[in-house]
């Protein structure tokens, strides 16, 4: 036991040595905190527009006055002809034209009909959809004010409530899935290449032939990821209440527990990854393009599995980020308890007991 | 010029005798781009749907039928309760609850409304929000249904009507992959950039042999030059490989010129391996480079505007990608691809990643020394 806590000890003063590492291993989830949290959305605001209005009259300026209220436009410019649609979509700034008609309001009073034309550039589709969306909400309701609120027999009233995140907050979606990325980040790459890195260097021969068991100097190297694993999850979820304002609704106890079992997943499969290579860029690359990749685009945080092909829904199954996405997401949002989680719980705890054996197994005391 | 021909030799026997750096330069634009654009897919369909029915009329059976065919929901269960159907949701089964309150039909036809009530898993909101709103515009339909069976439209609506026209430029279908392709490929140019370079060169000093080039009468330029040219060449191989394979398998032909392409990742590719240089010039192990170079590629690519659009990140986001190589190769790469810009469309970005390219580069020739 003394043999293994000094190789604890020498795997700590690794770590606390490089300066440069510890700090980007500590201050990588509070980056990403911050980026996902106030940089990236999907929502579109300020988007630059331009307006051709060939009627100018009070229901264009009508209209035109609320889709500049509404926040999520900006009008940059009023064009006068067909031609210069074409050169402001070019120009690359433009995302949406809106063309309206002679005569528009004319028409809408005499014949009770009008046609308002918008054209959006839809080389990034979902700005394209979000924007039509956006413009067809705002006339739509101008629509409404001018109809009288004629009183339609046989109505349905929808109503429509959002759980567990009524305003719609970007933060409930990523906090958890930032968690995922991070953990797997630490543990897995950070383990396989200290070990590939012994290899490299050629200290592992040293080791390997030293009394400790190899299992033992192996685990040694986890321990101190374990310890700054749990430091991250305690620095993102005190962010994230506090800073993004996303609540644990609940038990902070289970929230932990789960995410130390996803710690130690991810540890077993760094493991893995060293058993079967020596040297630290395959490591690296293995780490990068097998397990971040997917952990990034397959676990649910960025893009909805439910959209994918069969083949990539059917191999999102076997990424762990995506069960530990799922149970962060329960527990923490939801709040609800353990019953609802079993089953992602029991099939990380198997991935992991699975990734140990086989790193176990596939482990060469002899170096070649 | 002869010594930076040697220095040449020796990284390209380098480069060619390590199986795996050819394994990654060939597989990774291979498996990203047959896998990333088909994951990166935001248009909704397969919503997760559990409908609460306590009505069990005509009338409520009509509706769910309506709501499955639309292509964007599938009926996951029907319960008899609402809190079963939220059970659904807790346990990740189901993203949205319609709920059919009792004599839904009765009062439909009778007291002229009758209320619906939809409620949604809203942890994702973008998609909630989405999906409430096709599930509101299945139901406003099937509501004009019922109304046209029991009365008689008269031929000029009563109602103000505002016929929206809308049309999609570049992207008719709106395929998303014309969108996320390009893009990808300047995700896999700048990754082969900066984790080759610097790793390359770090790999040197953790193994001892850049003291023994030190020591030799090769000059600094000619050992940076002799560094930065096998990976400007292998980067231009990955984009064509790239190109490629998005052309056999996504159907993506450029609109703009290929000449358009390649000049300007030729210049882009000399600031990534400048940023890749810099790297190493500050690094004494591989794993802090792997690491510090991970760490400014996340920045990069997640502020680069790949997934999400700049235009809506806040003011200090949006400064952060005006110093960011990647935002205007992946601008440059849409508009070429996309709207078929040529030279003097794309002037004002390729002159300021030549910058970056002139400013990194003199950075890390400046800090090279030739002793440790």
């Amino acid at each position: 036991m003394k043999q293994f806590f000094s190789f604890v000890k020498k795997e700590f003063y690794h770590i606390l040595r490089d300066k440069r590492t510890m700090l980007i291993l500590l201050g990588m989830p509070i980056v990403q905190i911050i980026i996902f949290g106030f940089a990236l959305t999907n929502e579109v605001k300020n988007a630059k527009i331009a307006v051709l209005d060939n009627s100018k009259d009070l229901a264009t300026v009508a209209i035109i006055q609320q889709i500049k209220a509404s926040g999520y436009f900006d009008i940059e410019k009023n064009i006068s002809g067909g031609d210069d649609i074409n050169t402001a979509f070019k120009e690359g700034k433009i995302k949406m034209v809106m063309v309206f008609p002679q005569d528009f309001n004319k028409d809408l009073h005499h014949f009770n009909k009008a046609t308002v034309q918008l054209i959006a550039d839809a080389s990034d589709p979902n700005v394209a959809n979000t924007l039509t969306n956006y413009a067809t909400a705002i006339i739509m309701n101008y629509q409404k004010r001018i109809t009288n609120d004629l009183a339609l027999p046989y109505t349905i009233n929808t109503e429509i409530r959002m759980l567990y995140n009524p305003q719609l907050e970007g933060a409930y979606s990523f906090v958890p899935g930032v968690m995922a990325m991070v953990l797997m980040l630490v543990c897995t790459m950070m383990t396989a290449i200290t070990i590939a890195r012994e290899k490299e260097t050629g200290t592992m021969e040293v080791l390997l032939v030293s009394p400790v068991m190899p299992l033992k100097i192996v685990i040694a190297k986890a321990v101190p990821y374990l310890l700054i694993s749990i430091i991250n999850i305690g620095s993102i979820l005190l962010l994230s209440v506090y800073v993004l304002n996303v609540p644990i609704n609940g038990s902070l106890l289970l929230l932990i527990g789960a995410s130390i079992l996803f710690t130690l997943t991810s540890l077993a499969l760094g493991l893995l990854i060293s058993s079967v290579t020596d040297s630290q860029r395959t490591a690296m690359f293995i780490a990068l393009i097998g397990l971040f990749l997917p952990t990034v685009m397959l676990s649910g945080f960025m893009f909805p599995i439910e959209n994918m092909p069969w083949p990539l829904r059917l191999f999102s199954n076997i990424v762990p980020a995506k069960w530990f996405y799922t149970i962060v997401k329960t527990v923490m949002i939801k709040g609800v308890g353990f019953s609802m989680i079993w089953k992602e719980v029991l099939l990380l705890a198997g991935m992991m007991t699975f990734f140990l054996a086989l790193s176990i197994k596939t482990f060469k005391i002899r170096l070649a | 010029m002869k010594v930076l021909l040697f220095l040449l030799q020796k990284e390209f026997r380098q480069i060619f005798r390590d199986p795996t750096i050819l394994r990654i330069i060939f597989a990774m634009p291979i498996i990203q781009l047959l896998v990333l654009p088909w994951a990166a897919d935001y248009e909704m369909k397969n919503i997760n749907i559990s409908v609460a029915d306590h009505d069990h009329s005509p009338y409520s059976q009509r509706l769910i039928s309506k709501i499955t065919a639309s292509g964007y929901f599938i009926l996951k269960d029907y319960t008899a309760s609402y809190q079963q159907s939220l059970a659904d949701v807790e346990k990740d089964e189901a993203d949205l609850i319609l709920e059919i309150p009792e004599s839904f039909e009765k009062k439909l036809v009778k007291e002229n409304k009758a209320p619906l009530f939809i409620a949604v898993n809203a942890i994702n909101g973008v998609k909630a929000s989405l999906g409430a709103a096709y599930l509101a515009s299945i139901i406003q339909d099937f509501n004009n249904g019922v109304r046209a069976e029991w009365i008689q439209i008269p031929r000029f609506s009563p109602e103000f009507h505002i016929e929206v026209a809308s049309s999609n430029r570049f992207n008719p279908l709106q395929d998303y992959k014309y969108f996320m392709v390009p893009g990808i490929l300047v995700l896999l140019v700048t990754l082969v950039g900066t984790f080759l370079t610097s790793s390359n060169i770090v790999k040197e000093k953790e193994a001892g042999t850049i003291e023994q080039i030190n020591v030799t009468p090769i000059k600094k330029y000619q050992f940076i030059l002799g560094k930065l040219i096998p990976f400007w060449l292998l980067g231009m191989v990955v984009l064509a490989i790239g190109l490629g394979i998005s052309r056999v398998f996504y159907g993506i032909i450029s609109l703009g010129s290929l000449w358009v392409i390649f000049g300007f990742a030729a210049v882009y590719l000399l600031a990534i391996l400048g940023l890749g240089l810099l790297i190493s010039t500050y690094c004494a192990t591989q794993q802090q480079a792997m690491l510090i170079s991970f760490f400014l590629m996340m920045i990069f690519i997640l502020l680069g505007g790949l997934y999400t659009s700049i235009d809506s990140m806040p003011h200090w986001a949006q400064l952060i990608t005006k110093v960011n190589p990647v935002t205007y190769f992946i601008e440059v790469m849409r508009m070429v691809v996309l709207k078929g810009s040529g030279f003097s469309d794309v002037k004002n970005q390729l002159l300021i990643v030549f910058g970056f390219a002139v400013f990194l580069n003199g950075w890390a020739v400046i800090s090279y020394r030739k002793r440790s």
